[in-house]
């Protein structure tokens, strides 16, 4: 409601903005000509080049009704677009003016550990008044993103996108080539979001079942009695089925290269020509659904990677993941790029568009998505259904069959006729003061498109369909497994692994060059997009050797997944979920590798 | 050659034998003394062992009845960590320019499962009648179904003992508005006429209140509320000439931040 709202008030104040601000990219700007505040046109630097003088700053940024004094990069939000070249050693000179430490994570670059930019891990960070280089060779070609890893700062807007050219002509060359970089934009400073969580978990969530909507619940569960068992269900456990995103559109103004719905970022097309979005997700705690209603998206990249072409009308695209598609407008129109949050409380949007200043048809938001038990990992179980058929000795193959549990998934299967290989197993997570739940009958659910997707009758990607253009790089199959639950604490808002903080907990050891499978299991009802720092995550989605090579992996709520890792850096590095708030609050773990 | 493998083999096993339970389990991240997880003093993450601090005041009312209005109170402030805080709760009726029911306790909290807290420490009963100390021990937290629930066991500096048992439930009308019932029960093993407590169930305050949250952390209501001495305390209090209990409609705020 917000949004709409702000759209209708907004419109003619902003259009004056968007003639100037966004449309046809004059690529001989240079880019220290960005003006102070001004939101990204999403056009890349005409040229890659080798340095870079990045200077961190705080900046007066207002959008929406919305001001912040925030901290940027050259004060724009987002900051300045890098470009680079593969096989090229990049110099980039980071000069901190904040009167805080700061620091830049090139988020999905493969970098010696001490160039990875976290405070605490790879180097101190950035004292104020200081410069910090960072050097690196460029392995990988792709769109990537960077941003803060200090304070919150990424919170507020200390973030911008990265993009590789490869050595090698690029198979995905467009006639038009532009960043979609989508985020959030509040003036409640992050901690104030935390403290506020701390307090009511379900602060920000204004879309809770209530008695007003029972009588469209009783409808669409077919009797009030269905209806109401359902929500007791949902109540015996303390826990909401309405729970879909922590923070909302109640504060969060949704950003396309950070202009707001009514600024109506703009890119330019001729009819016929091949257009490539590269959308990138740097917001704080917003899964986005991301359609282009009348244009088909061939996806061809999945966190800077190559993939075999999936021609999809939609994806979801999680917190840091990176998505390249290609489109072609054939018609002399505008298209709304339309990407609306999870929890449906808002959207970010921009136009497609032959003349600078248009506007496509805004299309609804799509009815929220509500949990069910399969969130909670008790498979396909209806609401208070009794769990005593569930405990492990009564259980005969019949109910195994559809039941995908655990170590009964064919991938898993497959590697029991295979050497013997070590397992680190932590067993059901506890359920105490950290944790809420076991998730008893996980699935793998890389075949859904996520909660609020499925059969909405649109092409949706799943995991399932990204298949690498070429093998994997270590063909040798893991030695080890690492098994770890996601779990947390919605009521005492708190976020882990395995039942703990990561304060409480050691590090994760991997032997130089070991390689190894990590196994998630999702505990919580709602989606982790988990990064691993410096070295690639490949997903174990079917493909066989053909596995993508992602940075940041959804974890689906009541799901499990592998991955497969290649400990070939040594160092300290970050692994955590990258909804900020979980990761601050204890979704985070170190790996070593040594 | 771990449980992964094992819990497979183990279920297939199940049904034709009891197979036998060899799982070891193993967490990769296994806290372990002197390991290092990060450099030197720097956290790479900020906010986990944080303490955060918060008051919340449920009840701040006018009760209204012809005979006169009563301004009635009660709230609680809270400050430290996920495990570790300090509870400070406060609730009292002013009543003619009198004031009673002032109960104010002091507790340290310790979580101890996914909802329910332990809690113990002090309580004084501050108010225009005489003062008594009670040592305070109770649990706190989110029953089944959501439900808020508080039960404080006290023993006196006079060696008697009392208990107060409290609970509230939130329905959505809508996402604002907001239907709350609410009790609580005093209980005491001896009477103490000088504060209108009588042996056993001694009194009752509870309030069924509509509010709306305009914000989240400010939602005026109105309600219906009753309090009321029971059973022995009632005849006390009509000894002592006053009102046993009354129905009152009350305007009030909740507010916390």
């Amino acid at each position: 409601m917000h949004s709409f709202s702000s759209l209708a008030r907004g419109l003619t104040r902003r259009r004056f903005v968007t003639s100037l601000g966004a449309g046809a990219c004059l690529s001989t700007l240079p880019q220290q000509a960005k003006a102070e505040g001004r939101p990204s046109s999403g056009c890349l630097p005409a040229m890659p080049s080798n340095t870079w003088d990045l200077k961190v700053s705080r900046t007066h940024v207002s959008l929406d009704g919305k001001s912040m004094h925030a901290p940027s990069i050259g004060g724009s939000i987002p900051g300045p677009i890098l470009r680079w070249k593969q096989g090229e050693t990049v110099t980039l000179n980071v000069r901190n003016t904040l009167d805080e430490t700061t620091s830049i994570h090139w988020h999905g670059i493969r970098v010696p550990a001490d160039m990875d930019g976290v405070p605490g891990l790879s180097f101190a960070g950035i004292p104020p008044g200081e410069t910090f280089t960072y050097r690196f060779r460029l392995h990988q070609s792709g769109t990537y993103w960077y941003h803060s890893h200090s304070n919150m700062q990424e919170a507020m807007g200390l973030y911008g996108a990265i993009i590789i050219d490869p050595i090698r002509p690029d198979p995905n060359a467009c006639d038009r080539d532009y960043v979609v970089f989508l985020g959030e934009w509040t003036d409640v400073m992050p901690h104030d979001i935390v403290n506020n969580l701390k307090m009511q978990d379900d602060y920000y969530v204004f879309r809770q079942r209530t008695a007003a909507s029972f009588p469209k619940e009783a409808r669409e569960a077919g009797s009030a009695m269905a209806a109401l068992k359902d929500r007791l269900a949902w109540s015996r456990m303390n826990m909401a089925a309405t729970d879909i995103a922590d923070v909302s559109g109640i504060i969060y103004t949704y950003t396309l290269n950070g202009h707001a719905p009514d600024m109506n970022w703009n890119g330019l097309f001729r009819p016929g020509e091949r257009v490539r979005l590269r959308f990138i997700n740097g917001a704080t705690m917003t899964l986005f659904d991301v359609r282009i209603p009348g244009l088909e998206m061939l996806v061809v990249q999945a966190d800077g990677n190559d993939v075999e072409p999936v021609p999809v009308d939609e994806f979801r695209i999680g917190v840091a993941e990176t998505y390249d598609v290609i489109v072609q407008p054939k018609e002399d129109r505008a298209y709304t790029i339309f990407a609306q949050s999870e929890d449906r409380t808002g959207f970010a949007r921009g136009t497609l568009a032959p003349r600078v200043g248009m506007s496509g048809l805004i299309p609804p938001m799509d009815p929220r998505p509500v949990r069910t038990m399969v969130d909670m990992g008790m498979g396909n179980m209806k609401p208070g259904e009794s769990m005593d058929h569930m405990s492990m000795p009564g259980m005969d193959m019949k109910e195994m069959d559809h039941m995908p549990m655990a170590g009964m998934d064919m991938s898993h299967m497959g590697h029991m006729a295979m050497p013997k290989i070590e397992v680190d197993d932590p067993g059901p997570p506890p359920i105490n003061v950290e944790n809420q739940n076991v998730a008893m009958m996980p699935m793998d659910r890389t075949g859904s498109p996520g909660d609020g997707l499925e059969n909405n009758g649109r092409r949706v990607l799943t995991y399932k369909q990204l298949r690498a253009t070429r093998p994997g790089a270590d063909p040798r199959p893991p030695s080890r497994e690492i098994i770890l639950h996601l779990t947390g604490n919605m009521e005492r808002y708190i976020w882990g692994f395995n039942g703990r903080k990561f304060s409480e907990s050691g590090p994760i050891k991997l032997k130089k060059g070991e390689r190894v499978r990590f196994t998630l299991i999702n505990d919580t009802m709602m989606e982790h997009p988990i990064h691993l720092h410096g070295l690639w995550s490949e997903l174990e989605n079917g493909q066989g050797d053909y596995r993508p090579y992602k940075h940041t992996i959804i974890s689906q709520p009541g799901s499990r997944m592998s991955y497969l890792v290649t400990a070939d850096v040594p160092g300290m590095w970050a692994y955590h979920c990258h909804l900020l708030y979980h990761m601050d609050l204890g979704m985070f773990r170190t790996v070593v590798v040594s | 050659m771990r449980a992964a493998l094992t819990t497979a083999l183990f279920l297939m096993a199940a049904g034709t034998a009891g197979a036998e339970d060899t799982m070891q389990y193993h967490a990769a991240d296994a806290p372990v003394p002197g390991s290092v997880t990060h450099l030197g003093n720097i956290m790479p993450v900020m906010m986990d062992q944080s303490s955060w601090f918060h008051g919340i005041l449920e009840q701040a009312e006018g009760r209204y009845a012809p005979s006169g209005t009563d301004f009635r109170w009660d709230g609680e402030v809270w400050y430290g960590t996920d495990y570790d805080r300090l509870w400070i709760k406060s609730e009292g009726t002013l009543e003619k320019g009198r004031l009673s029911d002032g109960q104010q306790d002091v507790l340290y909290s310790r979580a101890i499962s996914t909802y329910w807290n332990l809690q113990g420490g002090v309580r004084v009963d501050l108010d225009d009648g005489p003062t008594r100390t009670w040592g305070a021990f109770g649990i706190q937290g989110l029953a089944l179904y959501q439900f808020e629930f508080q039960a404080t066991g006290y023993v006196s500096d006079r060696g008697r003992f009392g208990a107060r048992i409290e609970g509230s439930y939130d329905f959505l009308l809508t996402n604002r508005l907001i239907l709350q019932p609410q009790a609580e029960f005093n209980l005491y093993t001896k009477s103490d006429p000088s504060r209108q407590a009588g042996a056993g169930l001694s009194d009752v305050d509870a309030g069924l209140r509509l509010r709306y949250e305009l914000w989240r952390k400010f939602a005026p209501y109105v309600g219906v509320t009753y309090s009321g001495h029971l059973t022995q305390a009632r005849r006390i209090a009509r000894d002592q000439n006053e009102q046993p209990g009354s129905v009152r409609f009350s305007l009030g705020i909740r507010s916390w931040f």
